[in-house]
């Protein structure tokens, strides 16, 4: 290696294409799988499904009691929304005095945000059984909690699955920040080590970008072959 | 389970909060078992109200209805209700259950085994004319009135003694409306449940009802009794109104040639185009012989002449 070429941090052996940074390195990419891309691949995965199953497990009954109660419908959706207008960033410093720079603090934030996503798709799932099927299911003596079970829940699963898409695909992008200035797990931290450099080395973001974007697509391609294997009713045409 | 069962109010009142006017004002009414009664009036008559309180979807402020014998607010209401077949204008499908599973909702709430529930929809199918394999389609894949036959044949699903039907062919479009009122008739004489059907249009309660209960603005019975008392005998001045000033037309139209006394000669000498089959209605008779400008027509019953109908006896007919 000559000292003309820029200087690539952590990554020894480099050919041509690294050491003089062209736009994209597939031998980087290559070599780096194992140590550096893979990992941090799985690392996002894991952010991310811990988020989205957190994330449900609390919108889910909150919106089953909004349901019920409607009265606490708008307090709940305010309460998720003003989450969602903090910037990311901003929400990241505003935890790490409490949680440290731990995996806690970016899984509160990400969380929070899968719930303003979440918890009014589920709402609106809940109540998209028209009038008339819900008269229906009470004349022929359905009690409240089977017409919730049998009719309810069921015909809510096409908004859940929607909201569950859009959540997935978000907690994806803010999951990258987090690896950015709080954590070292994630894409982001690839990403973020490369911008540290004053040259940053062009292959190692756009490997990590590329990857966290073709894990939203993968993440969401799956969500809508699980909505065409769950909802058989909404393909069946004339 | 009875096969019909006699439906009674009994000084009924229902008065929506913040309203005046009652919705259902002291309502007394005997259903005998097995009649298709049909509840008739303009809107505000309180006739889906008073419908809807037999399965008690509505609360009623005072009075009393019975089900052979039995107040309807003594029973558990889910057993109250799984013992009544309910029908809605707009049918309520579920749209996430195949017809099969529509139609086996009662049964299955009442723990049939599944075999029995899929033989029950294979049959009911049928009955309303629908074929057996639709059992596995959904309800979006089906026309308006494929549906309002499905939502026929899940209210009979556990065969119930009595149907409540509100405004069921409402939505649908003239000839369909037609041949599923003849079809329900056709049903009614068959499976011999007692029925209470709501409507507003006049025609249809006289062509449908044993009975119609006529009710005007604020719940009020105006009157109630056979089509052909009714249309003989209006109670009063809203009666000979809202039944309309044809009524003389449309008495003539609940009879057929065949029922009325003819004038029996030994052998008929009439044209061709002046036979009519017995079943024809004496309206409809009466329609031909204006247009021919003929006194009289032969009547067949298939092929055999069994008298002549002459128009100057229509008026003894009234």
């Amino acid at each position: 290696m000559d000292g003309s070429g820029p200087v690539i941090p952590n990554f020894g052996r480099g050919d041509s294409c690294v050491t003089s940074d062209r736009t994209f390195c597939w031998g980087w990419v290559h070599d780096h799988w194992g140590d550096t891309l893979g990992p941090a691949l799985w690392q996002h995965v894991e952010l991310t499904a811990i988020a989205v199953v957190i994330g449900f497990a609390i919108a889910f009954p909150l919106a089953l009691l909004a349901h019920r109660f409607r009265r606490l419908e708008q307090p709940f959706g305010a309460i998720s929304a003003l989450v969602y207008t903090v910037p990311s960033l901003a929400l990241f410093q505003l935890l790490i005095p409490i949680t440290g720079l731990t995996l806690t603090t970016v899984e509160i934030a990400l969380v929070g945000y899968t719930l303003v996503m979440l918890f009014p798709n589920i709402v609106a799932g809940l109540r998209s059984a028209s009038d008339d099927v819900i008269e229906a299911a009470r004349g022929m003596g359905l009690t409240r909690a089977q017409i919730l079970v049998r009719i309810e829940l069921p015909l809510a699963v096409p908004a859940i699955i929607a909201g569950l898409r859009i959540a997935v695909v978000s907690t994806v992008a803010i999951a990258t920040i987090a690896g950015i200035n709080v954590t070292s797990k994630g894409l982001g931290y690839p990403i973020f080590t490369a911008l540290r450099d004053p040259t940053p080395f062009k292959t190692e973001i756009y490997s990590a970008g590329l990857l966290a974007v073709a894990l939203a697509i993968s993440a969401d391609l799956l969500l809508v072959a699980l909505r065409r294997a769950v909802v058989p009713w909404t393909r069946a045409a004339r | 389970m009875p096969e019909a069962a006699e439906i009674v109010f009994d000084h009924v009142t229902k008065k929506y909060a913040g309203r005046d006017a009652a919705a259902v004002d002291d309502l007394s009414l005997e259903i005998p078992a097995g009649t298709f009664c049909v509840l008739v009036g303009p809107s505000g008559g309180g006739k889906t109200t008073a419908l809807k309180m037999v399965n008690r979807l509505i609360p009623f402020d005072s009075g009393e209805i019975r089900i052979d014998g039995r107040n309807i607010e003594a029973l558990p209401l889910t057993e109250l209700r799984r013992g009544i077949g309910y029908v809605i204008q707009q049918i309520g499908l579920f749209p996430h259950m195949t017809i099969g599973e529509n139609i086996a909702t009662v049964p299955r709430l009442l723990g049939w085994d599944k075999q029995r529930q899929r033989a029950r929809a294979v049959e009911l199918l049928e009955l309303v004319g629908l074929d057996a394999s639709d059992a596995k389609r959904y309800p979006s894949q089906l026309s308006g009135g494929q549906r309002q036959r499905v939502g026929l044949a899940r209210a009979l699903a556990a065969d119930p003694p009595l149907l409540l039907m509100d405004e069921p062919f409402g939505a649908l479009d003239p000839i369909t409306r037609h041949r599923l009122q003849t079809e329900l008739r056709r049903l009614h004489r068959d499976v011999g449940k007692t029925i209470i059907f709501v409507t507003h249009d006049i025609d249809e309660a006289i062509q449908m009802g044993d009975r119609i209960a006529i009710l005007r603005e604020g719940g009020v019975l105006a009157q109630y009794d056979t089509p052909d008392a009714i249309l003989a005998e209006p109670a009063d001045d809203f009666v000979a109104k809202f039944i309309g000033e044809d009524r003389a037309l449309r008495r003539l139209a609940l009879r057929t040639v065949g029922e009325v006394p003819l004038e029996v000669p030994g052998t008929a000498f009439a044209a061709p185009d002046h036979w009519v089959a017995s079943e024809t209605t004496v309206r409809n008779a009466v329609s031909l012989m204006l247009e021919l400008n003929a006194d009289s027509l032969a009547v067949k019953d298939g092929d055999r002449f069994v008298g002549t109908f002459n128009l100057r006896d229509v008026s003894t007919l009234l």
